[in-house]
């Protein structure tokens, strides 16, 4: 007795108990894939989703924009006017569902595919454009839109996502991080790095993978054993939530649900959105190779934006009168995009020299000088 | 002025800046509690508290990759890997993105980040522990690399490294972490990137050399001058950008030129002076420029490592070589 009381009354610091095991039951399984809308636009539950009618309207009109701009763009690139290109229809509802969710002080890091979510958030589609025409001031995002750029080695910028997030946590600042990638993503070293750090470090940050059923060629079966993706955040001390990933209304909600929740400092969610690429890979590929018809078709009958129509429609916010008018308007928004990207001042070539540095050091201007040199021989191009 | 060695003086800098700058923060393995593995980040745990010093998860991509973050964010991000052996795992992020982010997003983003990595030979240490890997780096726009080889220098160009905007990856010759203590000057002390050093003056050859190889190279220039040889000694400090200028004039002072490295001597740094001299000076060449490198093999392990390691003897048999060319 006399022992016992001495060591708890003593100056020596107490032990620390094993952090062994750290159970949270909480976590330990996953719900059925959040539904708001079925594929005939009808609501699952009874009661109306709480978003505004004005909101609605919003992102309807900015999917039917990116499935414009997709198709103009895959058009530009097979006549030769756009370079490689990697197209995002099929996926509106998980880009705009979540790029709007966000608030303009949250940051975004977009992979290669997220045209539709970035222009979301303020970029320019003629930016946009301008980017996938081999131009580097494409990858130039406007001061006050808190978008990153595109990142195309797979998964990597997870981590870039984690470290912002945890530097403005660590200054106090109450912004939330999300960051994309697919479900060829989750395979990456990055991918697990970025979720254990974020669990670590509980950083604000939305892990949305879009999981749109194939990587390149890959199906998703065979990424993982895993019978989720959503379920590998359970590893990392968090929660992970499947979406139907072309229901608009659910991945806005299920996004708006984790921001707020990192915001109050919840730390990270991982969100899996069940969605589908409905054309190639990027421009370079051949998707009959490896995928077939009527897999195709399937998909093409729950295509996001025919739901989110009939959504509209049911409600009596929308007509075929509007919807002729959106799409004309679309098309020529997106038309001037393109002669605006078409009509982008000519590029000088020491804009190859000039970002790698603040300042420009000996042997960049030695090689630039040189080049000019060697332009002004040859009549201030390059030879035939 | 406090008497340190070059560990100690890497610990002096990082304390005075991040006195000075609350944006500066830490992270790594055992930077915290530990002190780091070969104490640079000694006692800065407990003198700044657990928001500027960030003990991390093992997980040399995790580490890099989320400062990438910290800095586009504004934070100044002093990363330390334990041993530039690992990281190799950390490369895509360095390389593909540190590197790249200002030019990606046409200055929108830059990444005011340090890579310190403890490297070299001669520690006695397992494989991994012992590489030289500047060449890789120097190999890539978008960054700087930093090599210090005094406590003092080693004080001045981090303090520079931190205050740089872009990122630089800043090694640190570990085999003389603790051999010799200087006088090193007290509060914000700056050397320039880009600046070599003459660490010593001399008019037949010139040694070229970076990180515990000056040393190296100021023994053989002592041995040289018993036999009534003066060698220049040339100390890079900083291997990407080069200072082309240094480099120049000593070689059209001396005439000769020996470039002495741990690193493998294929690809190896020491061709891309040879090839500097050979654009900039060759009129003032009285012999072809040599090398004494690494081999072109793995590094060896502990009991055959100085045999790979450029010793003082290895560079005087050069230089006689280069004296009677």
């Amino acid at each position: 007795m006399v022992k016992s009381s001495k060591t708890r009354t003593g100056s020596r610091k107490p032990v620390a108990k094993p952090a062994g095991n750290n159970r949270q039951d909480h976590l330990w399984s996953l719900g059925p894939p959040v539904e708001i809308l079925r594929p005939d636009g009808r609501t699952v539950a009874k009661e109306e989703p709480d978003i505004a009618a004005d909101d609605l309207l919003k992102m309807y009109r900015w999917m039917v924009n990116g499935r414009v701009f997709d198709e103009r763009a895959l058009k530009l690139q097979r006549q030769g006017r756009l370079g490689t290109y990697a197209p995002l229809s099929g996926q509106e509802a998980a880009q705009v569902g979540s790029a709007y969710a966000l608030e303009q002080r949250d940051w975004l890091f977009p992979s290669f595919r997220e045209h539709l979510a970035l222009a979301v958030r303020g970029q320019s589609w003629s930016g946009i454009l301008l980017y996938h025409g081999g131009s580097e001031e494409g990858g130039r995002v406007p001061e006050g839109i808190n978008n990153f750029t595109p990142s195309i080695p797979i998964a990597t910028q997870i981590l870039h996502a984690v470290g912002v997030a945890w530097a403005a946590k660590l200054r106090g600042d109450p912004i939330v991080t999300l960051v994309y990638f697919g479900d060829g993503g989750t395979s990456e070293g990055d991918f697990h790095e970025g979720m254990n750090f974020a669990g670590v470090f509980q950083t604000p940050t939305i892990f949305f993978c879009q999981n749109n059923q194939y990587a390149i060629s890959l199906p998703r079966a065979r990424q993982t054993r895993a019978e989720t993706l959503a379920q590998k955040a359970i590893a990392y001390g968090f929660e992970g939530v499947q979406v139907d990933g072309n229901d608009l209304l659910a991945v806005y909600q299920t996004t708006r649900q984790a921001m707020e929740k990192a915001r109050q400092g919840g730390g990270p969610t991982l969100i899996e959105a069940l969605t589908y690429r409905l054309g190639p890979h990027t421009t370079a590929d051949d998707p009959t190779r490896y995928r077939q018809d009527e897999e195709l078709q399937h998909w093409q009958e729950r295509d996001p934006l025919i739901r989110m129509r009939l959504y509209l429609e049911r409600r009596g916010d929308w007509d075929e009168a509007r919807e002729t008018a959106l799409w004309e308007e679309a098309k020529a928004d997106i038309a001037q995009s393109v002669t605006a990207y078409e009509q982008a001042p000519a590029r000088d070539v020491e804009e190859i020299f000039k970002y790698t540095y603040a300042e420009m050091p000996w042997n960049l201007q030695e090689q630039l000088a040189d080049l000019r040199a060697y332009l002004q021989e040859s009549g201030g191009q390059l030879p035939e | 002025m406090a008497q340190l060695n070059l560990v100690q003086a890497v610990n002096d800098a990082l304390r005075s800046e991040m006195q000075l700058d609350d944006r500066l923060v830490i992270l790594g393995e055992d930077v915290g509690v530990d002190g780091g593995v070969f104490r640079a980040t000694e006692g800065l745990l407990k003198q700044f508290g657990p928001r500027r010093v960030l003990d991390t998860p093992l997980s040399e991509v995790g580490i890099v990759g989320s400062s990438i973050g910290m800095a586009a964010y504004g934070l100044h991000p002093v990363v330390e890997v334990q041993f530039s052996g690992f990281l190799p795992p950390a490369f895509d992020q360095i390389v593909s993105h540190a590197a790249r982010i200002r030019w990606r997003s046409r200055g929108r983003y830059h990444l005011p980040l340090v890579v310190r990595a403890p490297y070299g030979g001669g520690i006695r240490s397992p494989e991994h522990h012992s590489e030289s890997p500047e060449a890789f780096y120097a190999h890539v726009g978008g960054l700087k690399v930093v090599i210090p080889s005094t406590p003092a220098d080693a004080k001045g160009l981090l303090i520079a490294a931190i205050r740089d905007p872009d990122p630089v990856i800043f090694l640190e010759p570990k085999h003389i972490y603790r051999a010799f203590r200087q006088e090193v000057p007290e509060g914000e002390y700056i050397l320039p990137l880009g600046r070599a050093q003459i660490a010593q003056e001399g008019d037949d050859l010139s040694l070229f050399a970076w990180g515990a190889m000056t040393q190296i190279a100021l023994a053989a220039a002592e041995e040289l001058d018993q036999a009534g040889i003066s060698a220049e000694v040339v100390d890079l400090r900083t291997i990407s950008p080069l200072d082309a200028e240094t480099i120049v004039a000593s070689v059209r002072k001396t005439g000769r030129a020996l470039i002495v490295h741990e690193a493998p001597r294929q690809g190896g740094v020491g061709a891309e002076v040879a090839a500097l001299i050979n654009d900039k000076a060759l009129m003032s060449l009285q012999a072809p420029v040599l090398r004494v490198a690494g081999f072109d093999t793995i590094m060896p392990l502990l009991q055959l490592e100085d045999y790979y390691l450029p010793d003082a003897g290895r560079v005087v048999r050069a230089a006689r070589r280069l004296m009677t060319y």
